[in-house]
């Protein structure tokens, strides 16, 4: 299986140097491209474990929907270059070497795990793993429950944008006076 | 590909999400990094769901994405309100509400 482990390596450098890219870029919006670059490339390793339909909603909604939002957020209020060690304080310090000690010690765990399987392919698969009909049968039977939390906690976010989004009493007094001194 | 270098893979993309939300100080690259997080963690689901030849897990990325979108949503609101307010975009500066 040459061609798949080919394809698993040049996915996952494409995703870790997008997200190295969203961390190390300064203008947030390269940030923004450099996700979306690395939900991409993360799409295609989703690929390679059989989770079609999660790749496929990767791309649509994240990489399509979310991605567009931010990028019209970003063009709103306006990327201010934010150099990226100025007057950095102690956790902006400490962060890297933090990180760096959690991957490390994540990577042991996991190659030192119990879990035999981590070192197969997986088990073997029914037909149909991972299609859209399979996931649509466990939404709808054993996780039902979850499905419809998911349904309401998007009601609720979408009340909660439209109070965050408008115009407040007192609000208006101060763009109203900045836009006559812009005029003035 | 045995299952271990996705898990691996997913542990560095982690990593390096917490980097960024310790370094950084504009909230929009905060929560662009928290979704690297988020995104990590869905690898792993989505790995250990090949593992176990189960469909659960890729249920629960799912669910995680979903909870990500409207993440995002109520983040770049508050975003959107403190620009209108001129607020500093930036963490550092914006502690009125710190104990």
């Amino acid at each position: 299986m040459l061609l798949e482990q080919i394809v698993f390596f040049a996915a996952a450098l494409l995703a870790l140097a997008g997200a190295l890219g969203v961390v190390v870029l300064q203008n947030p919006f390269y940030s923004v491209l450099s996700l979306v670059a690395h939900l991409v490339a993360l799409a295609v390793v989703f690929l390679l474990l059989n989770a079609e339909f999660v790749a496929a909603a990767q791309v649509v909604v994240y990489a399509g929907a979310v991605m567009v939002m931010y990028v019209f957020v970003t063009a709103y209020v306006g990327g201010s270059d934010e150099p990226l060690r100025a007057e950095a304080g102690l956790i902006a310090q400490v962060g890297p070497l933090f990180a760096i000690a959690l991957g490390i010690e994540l990577t042991i765990a996991i190659v030192a795990s119990g879990l035999q399987a981590l070192d197969t392919r997986g088990a073997a698969l029914a037909a149909g793993f991972g299609s859209p009909g399979q996931i649509g049968e466990l939404l709808l039977s054993k996780f039902l429950i979850p499905f419809e939390a998911a349904s309401f906690l998007l009601l609720v976010t979408a009340v909660g944008a439209l109070v965050l989004a408008r115009r407040r009493r007192g609000l208006e007094d101060i763009e109203l006076e900045d836009g006559a001194g812009r005029a003035a | 590909m045995d299952v271990v270098w996705f898990v691996v893979l997913s542990a560095f993309i982690f990593c390096i999400g917490a980097a960024g939300v310790l370094t950084r100080r504009n909230p929009l690259v905060i929560l662009l990094c928290l979704e690297l997080m988020l995104n990590a963690g869905n690898l792993a689901l989505i790995a250990f769901a090949r593992m176990h030849g189960s469909g659960d897990g890729q249920i629960f990325a799912l669910i995680v994405l979903v909870v990500a979108a409207c993440e995002v949503v109520v983040g770049l609101g508050l975003i959107v309100a403190m620009f209108r307010r001129r607020l500093p975009i930036d963490v550092d500066r914006l502690s009125e509400l710190r104990g």
